[in-house]
């Protein structure tokens, strides 16, 4: 293979050019990847700090280690910082921003202006809500509910507000941008149906973020102006409905679940396929149930407020589509475990990763059946039911497949292989510990605790201890591939184009890929996932 | 330290079928995780890049398979959702005869009264075996109502009333959490439910009686306010008559017509221009600044103590 | 030919394809603002058909007439705009500079009748939080508030408008445009009548709520 070496001669996207200047004002799609890469990680870890101190001060029924205040406002930062800052633009922003135009076999992004000043918007949003935590903190719960957030808490609530509505319009021009490039730059013979499932899941994710995040927004302005001028949109006292308030947060929030999730559906798509050598089963139903879930997240929100006093036909009307929902999801579990069968299943890091996925990613929607059946979800609501049941879903799924993406696609972004060793052993320390973390919360919530307590009662500690127990093993399970993956940056570039033998027309690109991606633009014959005929090449 | 529970207690009329429900759901949930990991084992052993397992055949589309995999979990879910929804439809509808229990709810504790004038604070105290009926509001923010040994939860909203019900079955002591967040100590808004034997209970009311009945201190809420003056029996030119009011079906002044529950009375005296009974003029000024949760509750009961519609016959119809 | 190809971008094969994309682009970005606004529309439907005699009382403090002249005012500028479009597809720059900064003074006159009626609603003490002193129905507030929100919302997104309108003049003076290409105008028309068709819902949700009783 002598390409190796000719690549390591040629220009790639990181040496094209020097200079912090040449990073700022780039408008490389990979670049500007890498940019969310470093500052996504960053408020992963925040949220994680704030989630070590909430595991600490719950390891004994009494306040010991916080006081009511600084735990409010831990929870709630956790909450802002992991869902706003991490895992809404996690899989999009880093992989999708790096993947797409070269699975599409395009140059780059539609709108490469656009693609940078989402990244800007983004840090603005998040420097100021980062800037809000430090001079005070909120301590609202990330659901700002009114009227507490309106006209009882005395923290920094219109601030993380004003972060938060900057952040979504970043979420907006990625999402804008990827629907375009979509839509517009497929190679040619690349047809709707010869797209890899990560692109439709992208797709899809894009639309639900172009379409939801804007209500978010006028909703924070809504809650902005409540709460700057004390006139009544939603506080009772002053002639508002706080019920309307809850409508129109979760009818962003709830498809928001999908933003998260979705791209993770995708990766894991990517991932069982190249590993169990094997097309992926049921194509034409994994993409139909993609947007499936996309068009049903919108019509489900309601099931956040089954004991908030809206009416008992609504809550009826709003279960019945939460099962729904619940469908394409589990055609596309089927589907994953069908791909393997007949497969030629090689165990390499990315695909533990994916297994994790799919087991943890089932409990989660299990368990969100549970959540669904209106009758249960009375006992179960604002319990710590809810808490390991989306965690289940956001960290065990989303999370899980973010990871499994990173390490497929190393080699691709960098050019170099970490440590598989210590790569699949996190893996395994993750699965563990991420259960270990969060399965005693389901019991926790079926015997009564509810969440957002830093006390309660003694009954609980047993399994409040082995919850704390777990995170601390979740918690190295996040820092060892901090390590090898920044270890593995000292190498040489000699990952070569296609590590894996995958198909895609990323893996055509070189390691690291040239900043104009193609050399020629490729011409497509054939639908994803050849494998069966790679492997009957004898490559 | 071992001797901790992983089941809650159950000690309410519903709770047995909630978790007969959440059973089902343990079964469902354990038929298709098994079903998922089974196969994931199976086929990642027999299947490994280097067995020897024959490969033939290998089929990547079977819309049978397909349609199989999503219609039998559309027929399940169908099941459970209407059981649920059944169940969550009974867990709305208050008994008839349900003893009533007024709440408010404020940063940070429950506030109790019982129509014969006991009052509690975080405690509340039940007879067994008998359905209650909680009527609760929130002077500030929003609270819920959550006993978990009952399966019930209800949150509790400013600027309007929810209502929930529940029959205890066991004596015995339960805690009451409040289950929305609702700022700085919501963890410690918490309290217990006492549940005791009638005869117990009996005695317990009688011993803990600090204040006159509620439609006594209504009554004189009543007097006091100067609704008297509008709404009594026989000065009506001014104001309706409120005897054979409560439950009865009143016609606004747009038309519309409306059950006059508790919802209705507390808008009525809050908001009088928004609900005007069809034939008077919108003369009374709103007590929306004037009257604590407590006493609007207070009024309420006095005005349920005037009798119901099977009265209203006998007055003339507006 | 020369002067059309350095107009497309690395990204782009070809002219038709860029023009596509940023025509789609602006969609996108426009079913996003459907959304926005959409979410203060369900907020507004919410609260008058709860307390539609507050929402009737406070129509009675609109100016129906300024109202009428705005989107009349507004009308004129969608009609600017198009012909604006019309011009650069047949290569008359100079024209397309006419029509836009009509369209730019027709948008300032939208403004500035809004602000005298702003201004209006000050004096006679009609705004939220600033200075209110209605005795009116209880909700009346509501009526306000969400008045001003959604027309300060809309004015807001007028400001952008006008902004865009000047770069497009500075683009065609410098001769950016041409009958090849011209998408930078179509888009930024496509947004134009956007926001005047906010506007058209608008009037008659708040300045003609009475004439329905």
């Amino acid at each position: 293979m002598k390409t190796v070496n000719e690549d390591a001669l040629q220009k790639n996207y990181i040496t094209a050019a020097y200079g912090i200047r040449s990073w700022l004002l780039t408008r490389d799609h990979k670049r500007i990847a890498l940019l969310y890469l470093i500052s996504i990680t960053l408020f992963f870890f925040v949220g994680g700090f704030f989630a070590v101190l909430m595991r600490l001060e719950l390891m004994t029924p009494q306040g010991d280690l916080v006081s009511a205040e600084t735990y409010n406002r831990l929870f709630t930062m956790h909450g802002i910082a992991m869902i706003f800052f991490f895992l809404v633009p996690s899989i999009p922003a880093v992989l999708g921003n790096f993947l797409l135009p070269m699975m599409l076999g395009a140059r780059d992004l539609a709108f490469p202006r656009l693609n940078l000043l989402s990244w800007y918007l983004y840090m603005v949003g998040g420097a100021y809500t980062l800037y809000a935590m430090v001079t005070g903190g909120i301590d609202t719960g990330w659901t700002f509910y009114t009227p507490y957030s309106t006209g009882y808490s005395t923290t920094n609530v219109v601030p993380v507000v004003v972060g938060i509505f900057i952040l979504g319009f970043s979420s907006i021009l990625t999402g804008l941008n990827f629907i375009v490039t979509t839509h517009k730059m497929r190679a040619p013979g690349l047809t709707w149906f010869r797209l890899p499932l990560f692109v439709w899941s992208q797709y899809a994710t894009s639309v639900i973020i172009l379409l939801a995040t804007p209500v978010l927004a006028i909703t924070l302005a809504l809650l902005g102006v409540e709460r700057i001028f004390q006139v009544g949109i939603f506080d009772p006292a002053l002639g508002g409905d706080p019920i309307l308030f809850q409508h129109m947060f979760w009818f962003y929030s709830h498809p928001a679940v999908y933003i998260m999730v979705l791209p993770s559906m995708g990766v894991v798509s990517e991932l069982v396929t190249c590993f169990a050598r094997r097309r992926i089963f049921g194509y034409k139903f994994m993409a139909a149930a993609v947007m499936a879930i996309a068009v049903l997240g919108f019509l489900v929100w309601g099931h956040h407020m089954f004991v908030s006093g809206q009416s008992v036909y609504a809550g009826m009307a709003f279960s019945a589509l939460s099962f729904f929902v619940a469908i394409p999801s589990a055609v596309k579990v089927f589907n994953w475990t069908a791909t393997l069968h007949k497969g030629r299943i090689e165990f390499r890091t990315p695909v533990l990763y994916a297994f994790g996925f799919i087991g943890l990613f089932t409990i989660g929607g299990l368990t969100g059946l549970f959540l669904a059946t209106l009758a249960v979800n009375v006992h179960l609501t604002d319990t710590y039911f809810v808490v390991a049941h989306f965690h289940y879903i956001m960290v065990g799924g989303a999370v899980m497949g973010y990871l499994g993406g990173i390490h497929y696609w190393w080699p691709k972004m960098t050019g170099r292989m970490y440590h598989e060793g210590w790569a699949k052993f996190s893996a395994l320390i993750l699965f563990v510990g991420f259960n270990l973390t969060f399965f005693p919360q389901f019991i926790l919530g079926y015997l009564g605790m509810p969440r957002r307590y830093y006390i309660y009662p003694e009954e609980f500690q047993v399994l409040n201890v082995l919850s704390t127990a777990g995170a601390s093993i979740l918690g190295l399970g996040y820092i060892i591939p901090m390590i090898y993956l920044l270890w593995s940056l000292r190498k040489p570039r000699t990952a070569g184009p296609n590590p894996w033998n995958a198909t895609g027309l990323e893996w055509l690109t070189p390691s690291p890929p040239p900043t104009h991606n193609f050399d020629k633009t490729p011409i497509v014959t054939e639908g994803p996932y050849a494998y069966e005929e790679k492997s009957a090449n004898g490559e | 330290m071992w001797d901790f529970p992983l089941l809650p207690e159950a000690a309410s009329s519903t709770a047995a079928e909630v978790d007969a429900l959440f059973w089902l759901l343990i079964g469902v949930a354990a038929f298709f995780g098994g079903i998922i990991t089974a196969g994931l084992v199976y086929f990642n052993i027999r299947y490994r890049k280097n067995s020897k397992a024959s490969r033939a055949g290998a089929v990547s589309e079977h819309l049978p398979l397909e349609l199989l995999w999503s219609i039998v979990p559309l027929v399940i879910s169908a099941g459970i959702f209407g059981w649920g929804a059944k169940l969550y439809f009974d867990m709305h509808v208050p008994p008839e005869h349900a003893r009533e229990v007024y709440v408010v709810a404020k940063q940070w504790m429950w506030k109790i009264q019982h129509p014969q004038g006991n009052r509690e604070i975080n405690e509340l105290h039940v007879p067994v075996g008998v359905p209650i009926k909680l009527v609760m509001t929130s002077q500030d923010v929003i609270h819920s109502f959550f006993v978990p040994a009952f399966r019930v939860k209800q949150d509790v909203l400013p600027g309007r009333y929810t209502t929930t019900w529940f029959e205890a079955t066991k004596p015995g002591e339960y805690h009451l959490f409040c289950a929305e967040y609702c700022g700085t100590s919501h963890a410690s808004m918490k309290g217990r439910v006492v549940v005791m034997k009638q005869e117990e209970f009996e005695r317990w009311l009688a011993g803990s009686r600090l204040a006159e009945p509620m439609t006594a201190s209504g009554d004189q809420l009543f007097r006091q306010f100067g609704c008297v003056t509008c709404h009594s029996q026989t000065s009506q030119e001014r104001g309706p008559s409120l005897h054979g009011l409560f439950g009865s079906t009143v016609r606004l002044a747009d038309g519309s017509t409306v059950t006059a529950d508790e919802r209705y009375i507390r808008e009525s005296i809050l908001n009088p221009g928004g609900a005007l009974v069809a034939g008077y003029k919108p003369l009374m000024p709103t007590y929306a600044q004037q009257m604590s949760q407590e006493q609007l509750f207070q009024i309420i009961e006095y005005i349920k103590s005037l009798g119901g519609p099977q009265i209203a016959g006998e007055r003339k119809n507006p | 030919m020369a002067n059309s190809s350095s107009r497309l971008a690395h990204q782009f094969d070809d002219l038709l394809q860029q023009q596509e994309a940023s025509n789609l682009g602006m969609w996108a970005f426009l079913a996003t603002e459907v959304l926005f606004f959409g979410g203060m529309f369900a907020a507004y439907a919410v609260y008058r058909s709860l307390y539609y005699e507050a929402f009737v009382a406070g129509s009675q403090h609109m100016d129906v007439l300024l109202g009428a002249v705005n989107t009349a005012v507004l009308l004129l500028s969608s009609l600017t705009v198009a012909l604006g479009v019309h011009a650069v597809q047949r290569g008359d720059n100079a024209t397309l500079t006419r029509y836009l900064l009509m369209t730019i003074a027709l948008g300032s006159v939208f403004l500035v009748i809004k602000g005298f009626e702003y201004s209006h609603k000050y004096a006679e003490g009609l705004i939220p939080g600033i200075r209110f002193t209605l005795e009116g129905p209880n909700h009346v507030e509501l009526y306000f508030i969400l008045y001003f929100v959604m027309t300060g919302f809309h004015a807001l997104h007028m400001m952008v408008g006008i902004g865009i309108m000047t770069a497009m003049i500075i683009m065609t003076r410098r001769g950016r445009f041409s009958p090849e290409y011209y998408n930078p105008i179509e888009v930024s028309g496509l947004y134009w009548h956007f926001v005047d068709i906010v506007w058209i819902f608008l009037y008659p949700f708040f300045y003609l709520i009475r004439v329905h009783p």
